[in-house]
């Protein structure tokens, strides 16, 4: 499988503190990948990294078949190219129904003159109902999001991210604050969605990684400090060390 | 499968270009039509004379003053752009209208007084004395080079909407490009409306200085019409140009755009990570709202008369938020209520005709004291009624849907419960 995302000796510090370091990390298509780490380890500031929100110090970050630089990039172009993200907090639009939040992020032209002509056709109310079903939502469409309930939200999210069709998930803390139930519903719709795309799944929880049953990469102080399989990375000293065994 | 097929039709019934899923704008519009009308036939110039000229010029003035809010709200109360310069953009627009006024009416009363002389004049002379009359009192007799084209209607007519364009796109996209928001870009756009005021002010700015443009209400070559009627004409124009440009806002905040500029409102960075140029909505925003700005005010100052740069001072495009956030942001016709309540309530009051509050003591004196009412009203507002005037139609929209007792408001368990929904 080809390589869809290289990021290769990224360092970047915040008035002097180095969050990440030297951070080397790649991922295939289609490939899930879970990314575990102490608090502070720098699993947030990656992602910042990768989708434009913060630029590194060094290092370089490439994207797709023809090895793009993502660090020229705004966000939005960065997001238009095929990277989705999922913040830590849900952030949805909650003055805004499900349907319009799911709408909103259904892949179409994103410019505001492009936007400003456009119409929903039949196929795309279809598609923002076929995901408010995936979701769990179908019922609520046409409630504010705000009225949901924080998993509900987190859903809703993870809805919009499926409607961008992005070629590479970023989902931070996915499962933070939900039920048992709520986690393993969750755990199916990311593994489905992993068949079609690349998906890294930053968590804290090792019962939900395991259960995503994907290679494993753990951050600590803005590093790599193991990769492999779940098994592998929890029977290394080091990571019993900083973060198991605390 | 009946409930699937249920939903479908459901989310398959499209909001409808304007009309029938919006009723507000039938009620908007109808009200307008009623008023224009109803201002007309109790005018003196076409009707039975009820409302006199100066009221009907209040009336079209506020209808203008109602156009440029509509535009505050679209910039601020649904992109989130809080503009304090907005009322700049106005100014601009009633400039640009009240050269060529100025201009064809000089024009015409250098070309009179001229035609006596023995020797026809050249068009170098009658230039000159247009000149000299225009700019007379800055001690000045030459045009300068921004009367370049005050000669031609159509060529200021295109400088109604291209100067407050241009600027608010060039002033924009600076700022939105740094990634200026919240206060500091209001602080931004107070600065760039003192500057132009400033700078208005100096009397070689081109623009009379502090004298301003003068004798607006005057149509160059038909000084035979009376006011009576001209002030309707605009009255009309005004109505045209406020409805137009109600559904022209309607059009923009409903559907997919309005979708997307509320999303920026709210959170600017999740919208870029859905991939939308955040940068480039405002950009189109603003300057849409500018360009609205320039019409309302080249309608404006014709029925005032008069323009000078203390119409641009920073005051009022702040006094333009106030309306808005009293009528009710976020909403169109909140932005209209807002903008015809206070100022005309403002025009009542500092017109002398509110009664004086004696306290014994102290006699309140509504001239002087009507800001600090708009003032404590707006504190008032913002604390207390977020919704302003508009939030009082949602108490009656509750009133007539509210069917739903001890129903659940969400089937999901975990979904807000009504009991929760009333904390
Ligand atoms: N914008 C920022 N400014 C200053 N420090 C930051 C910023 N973003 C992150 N940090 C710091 O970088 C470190 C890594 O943070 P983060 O990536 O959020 O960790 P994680 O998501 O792994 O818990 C933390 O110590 C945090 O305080
Ligand atoms: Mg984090």
């Amino acid at each position: 499988m080809s390589t869809l995302l290289e990021v290769s000796g990224v360092s970047v510090s915040f008035d002097g503190f180095r969050a990440i370091n030297n951070l080397t990390f790649q991922i295939a298509e289609r490939e899930m990948r879970a990314v575990i780490g102490p608090n502070g380890a720098g699993k947030t500031t990656f992602m910042d990294i990768v989708t434009g929100k913060t630029r590194p110090d060094a290092g370089q970050v490439l994207w797709g078949e023809k090895s793009q630089s993502l660090l020229r990039m705004s966000e939005s172009r960065i997001a238009q190219a095929g990277i989705g993200r999922k913040f830590q907090r849900p952030t949805v639009f909650e003055d805004q129904t499900v349907a319009e939040n799911l709408m909103l992020a259904l892949k179409k032209k994103r410019g505001p003159l492009a936007v400003l002509r456009f119409r929903a056709s039949a196929e795309d109310r279809e598609r923002v109902e076929q995901l408010a079903g995936e979701i769990g939502l179908n019922a609520a469409l046409h409630r504010k999001s705000g009225e949901l309930s924080h998993g509900q939200k987190q859903w809703l999210e993870i809805g919009m991210l499926l409607a961008q069709e992005p070629r590479l998930l970023l989902v931070d803390e996915p499962a933070a604050g939900m039920t048992a139930a709520e986690r393993e519903h969750t755990t199916a719709l990311l593994v489905e969605a992993a068949k079609t795309r690349a998906v890294v799944v930053i968590e804290h929880d090792m019962e939900f990684v395991r259960r995503l049953n994907c290679k494993v990469t753990v951050l600590h102080e803005g590093s790599v400090l193991a990769e492999g399989s779940i098994d592998h990375v929890t029977s290394d000293e080091k990571v019993i060390e900083v973060y198991l065994g605390r | 499968m009946a409930e699937t097929t249920l939903s479908t039709q459901r989310a398959g019934r499209k909001p409808r270009f304007l009309l029938a899923d919006n009723a507000s704008v039938l009620i908007f519009m109808g009200l307008l039509a009623l008023f224009t009308l109803g201002v007309t036939v109790l005018s003196e110039g076409f009707g039975i004379g009820v409302i006199s000229t100066s009221f009907v010029k209040t009336l079209g003035k506020t209808l203008c003053l109602c156009l440029v809010a509509l535009a505050m709200d679209l910039v601020w109360g649904y992109c989130g752009i809080l503009s304090l310069g907005h009322m700049a953009f106005f100014g601009l627009g009633g400039y640009a209208i009240g050269m060529w006024l100025m201009y064809a009416r000089t024009e015409i009363i250098v070309t009179e007084s001229l035609a006596a002389a023995a020797l026809p004049p050249t068009p170098q002379e009658i230039s000159d004395g247009i000149a000299a009359q225009i700019f007379g009192v800055v001690g000045a007799s030459e045009f300068p080079p921004i009367w370049a084209f005050a000669h031609s209607l159509p060529l200021q007519l295109a400088a109604v909407v291209l100067v407050p364009g241009l600027l608010a796109l060039v002033f924009g996209w600076l700022a939105f490009r740094s990634r200026v928001t919240g206060v500091y870009l209001s602080i931004l756009t107070q600065a760039m409306t003192l500057a132009l005021s400033l700078y208005l002010f100096q009397n070689d700015s081109g623009l009379r200085g502090n004298n301003g443009l003068s004798g607006l209400q005057n149509l160059p070559g038909l000084g035979d019409v009376p006011q009576s009627t001209v002030s309707l004409w605009f009255f009309w124009a005004s109505a045209l140009a406020l409805g137009l440009g109600y559904l022209l806002c309607v059009r923009v905040v409903s559907g997919k755009f309005g979708s997307v500029i509320r999303a920026i409102r709210d959170d600017e960075s999740r919208a870029r990570f859905l991939g939308y140029p955040v940068e480039g909505y405002k950009l189109f925003i603003f300057t849409l709202t500018a360009i609205l700005a320039g019409i309302a005010g080249a309608l404006y100052y014709p029925q005032a008369g008069i323009i000078n740069p203390a119409e641009i001072a920073p005051i009022a495009s702040i006094y333009l938020a106030v309306w808005v956030a009293i009528g009710g942001r976020g909403r169109l016709y909140g932005a209209v209520i807002g903008a015809a309540f206070v100022s005309l309530l403002s025009t009542w009051f500092t017109g002398g005709q509110a009664p004086d509050v004696s306290l014994g003591f102290y006699t309140i004196q509504w001239v002087d004291w009507w800001t600090v009412l708009l003032g404590l009203s707006f504190v008032a507002v913002t604390l207390f009624a977020p919704k302003g005037i508009g939030g009082l139609f949602d108490l009656i929209a509750d009133r007539r849907h509210q069917d739903r007792h001890g129903a659940d408001l969400g089937p999901e368990p975990g979904a807000l419960r009504e009991k929760e929904s009333q904390v």
